[in-house]
């Protein structure tokens, strides 16, 4: 078991380096420059090609590529994310701030989606052909191809702008002012949750519908259990085994969700980071998130590993 | 002796794409205190559907039961719910049954001592660790070695032997009146059913449990079994004691089935062509198309009841009642 996970510590690792070779690559082929949009920025009406230079220097960006990646990569690795070109701040700092504003609404997306997704399905499986089986399946099919802009788009457009009952962009955190933050956290929550809510309840549906046509479910019948203990000790645990891998890649729709909802609902947290980054061409910034992003996925991927062995005693771990 | 079970005129459809299928026709037996009786037949020939339906688990849809009565100790069970409380009580504790598919079976998410507990904290309302130390005193009964240890496993650490032997103690642990065994040793090889048949044997003969064997196998009716009710598509077409059916079968499918023992030395005389499809069935007599003593008239009358000839002697075939002869 532990040396279970020391191997897929250093397989996160492996991935962590292939991935941030890529995006430090990728990042720096598309069209545009990060020194010329500086200085365009700090609207200088005259700028000479050694002003340039001088700045292009000050900021490292002149050095060979695999000497700027391992100069990265090493301070990475002691903590250190550097510092935004366009904008001086300190990066690690930055997102430790940020990253609990994405978390706060993330994990809360992501805990209804975990604990309601199930419910919904199991529900609807046990009902099935019944009216709230309908109901699920047509607002799960919703869930599923509905795009989350669009659907935030709807929701800022009836409750914010129509009805304005919510505020219409922007967070605070709940230990700032919790009613605020509530009423802010509501759309960009239901948003984010809606996708994986949807896609859990239909996994667990046809799970507890293949798992109740099981011998031993019959067996379970045959003991005499009434209907509650036959779903509840029989068929629940062994049915949650495809939704829990579901779970896993939920999370990793929830981060990289962010990106799409934090943009939408102007929030600030890691999600509209990378947007803006990506769109001044602020090098480490890009690089810092997506490396925070792949860890993680890679550690949720562990985890639902992890979880597997305890729902399936047959699954061993060498 | 007591009679246990009355099973009189019982009657289960299938819905299906193509029709609606009567999988059990109009199915009447008995089964006494303490007695072990057979059913016998081909696949596909109701044997099962007929036994789930006694214990209400058909899957409901497709499946129905939609006649006749099942009396189990003087109470009409098919007049409980399938999910009733009434008939839970049933399941498990009066009556218990042992499924074919033992690798299937067991719940693979849950140890074996867990499993069986359930059933006597079910029934007899015991505390969790008493239950443990009766599961593990019936595993030893039916014969799994270290059974402290063994209680713990789950049943993908288990041989299908050993799973076979658990599915038994576990039907045995609340001492039913009547264990329904639905071919359970028909997926085992044949070292290990030999000594499964004599297990169950000697468990139901030392409780004295009456013990229902659906099986296609004549060798096993011959060796254990009291009486013998023998179905063919969805019927029961002739039943009797062990020694009336073997030394005068009336039915030309009994005797067909007989000639389909293997014996040394011997050529098996297969029986000719298919069972009929159950979809829409015409009243008369199901095995007509394979008979070969059939009449002209048979093809116009319907098929008659089990009818008495002598002693436990009853049979459905008119051409041997009547004594009928070409025509």
């Amino acid at each position: 078991m532990l040396t279970y996970i020391v191997r897929r510590l250093i397989h996160a690792f492996v991935v962590i380096v292939i991935v941030s070779i890529a995006v430090f690559i990728l990042i720096r082929l598309l069209p545009g420059d990060p020194i010329e949009m500086l200085i365009s920025q700090t609207q200088l009406t005259e700028t000479t090609p050694e002003m340039i230079e001088a700045l292009r220097h000050d900021k490292g960006l002149d050095r060979p590529l695999p000497v700027q990646y391992a100069d990265w990569f090493v301070q990475m690795i002691r903590g250190d994310f550097g510092t935004s070109i366009m904008r001086n701040f300190d990066i690690g700092k930055e997102i430790g701030n940020r990253v609990t504003v994405t978390l706060m609404i993330g994990l809360s997306a992501f805990v209804i989606g975990l604990v309601l997704g199930p419910i919904l399905g199991i529900v609807s499986a046990v009902r099935r052909g019944k009216f709230v089986d309908n109901l699920v399946t047509v607002i799960a099919n919703i869930g599923i191809t509905a795009p989350a802009f669009w659907v935030g788009i709807l929701l800022i457009f009836f409750f914010g702008v129509r009805l304005k009952l919510l505020p219409i962009y922007g967070y605070t955190l709940p230990w700032d002012d919790f009613w605020m933050s509530f009423k802010q956290s509501l759309m960009p929550i239901f948003v984010t949750a809606l996708g994986p809510i949807a896609t859990t309840a239909r996994q667990t549906r046809s799970s507890v519908l293949e798992v109740m046509s099981e011998d031993y479910i019959r067996t379970a019948w045959a003991k005499g259990l009434n209907e509650r203990k036959v779903i509840l000790r029989h068929i629940i645990k062994n049915s949650l085994l495809p939704v829990v891998t579901l779970q896993g890649t939920m999370l990793r729709m929830v981060v990289g969700g962010s990106v799409v909802v934090e943009t939408v609902f102007v929030i600030p947290g890691m999600g509209k980071m990378m947007v803006d980054a990506m769109l001044s061409h602020d090098y480490p910034v890009v690089q810092a998130v997506t490396v925070i992003m792949t860890l993680v996925v890679v550690l949720s991927s562990l985890i639902v590993d992890l979880l597997y062995g305890w729902l399936d005693p047959r699954i061993q771990y060498d | 002796m007591e009679r246990l079970l009355t099973v009189s005129g019982l009657t289960t459809e299938f819905r299906t794409e193509r029709g609606t299928v009567k999988a059990v026709n109009d199915v009447s037996y008995h089964v006494d205190e303490g007695e072990i009786i057979g059913l016998v037949g081909e696949s596909g020939c109701g044997k099962s559907v007929s036994q789930l339906s006694v214990m209400q688990l058909i899957p409901n849809p497709p499946g129905k039961i939609v006649a006749g009565s099942v009396e189990f100790e003087g109470q009409d069970l098919l007049r409980y719910g399938r999910e009733s409380r009434e008939m839970c009580a049933i399941r498990g504790g009066r009556i218990s049954m042992v499924f074919q598919e033992p690798m299937t079976s067991l719940n693979p998410a849950m140890t074996i001592c867990r499993q069986m507990g359930e059933v006597l904290t079910e029934h007899l309302g015991i505390d969790k660790a008493e239950a443990r130390e009766r599961s593990v005193d019936m595993l030893s009964q039916v014969g799994i070695p270290d059974p402290g240890k063994r209680a713990d496993d789950y049943p993908h650490q288990l041989s299908g032997g050993m799973r076979q032997r658990v599915m038994v103690g576990m039907s045995m642990l609340c001492n039913p009146k009547m264990i329904i065994a639905d071919e359970a040793t028909t997926a085992l090889d044949a070292t290990i059913q030999a000594q499964l048949l004599e297990l169950m044997y000697e468990m139901v003969n030392k409780y004295h449990t009456a013990l229902v064997m659906v099986t296609h196998n004549l060798g096993i009716v011959a060796r254990y079994v009291h009486r013998v009710n023998v179905m063919y598509a969805g019927r029961i077409i002739e039943s009797g004691t062990v020694r009336e059916l073997w030394a005068n079968p009336m039915h030309p499918y009994t005797e067909g089935l007989l000639k389909c023992v293997p014996k040394l030395g011997e050529r098996l005389v297969p029986i000719k062509g298919m069972p009929p499809s159950l979809i829409n069935r015409p009243p008369t007599c199901p095995f007509l198309p394979r008979c070969r003593l059939r009449q002209k008239s048979c093809f116009e009358e319907p098929v008659p009841e089990l009818t008495h000839v002598e002693g436990d002697h009853y049979t459905t075939c008119r051409v041997r009642l009547e004594g009928l002869t070409d025509d």
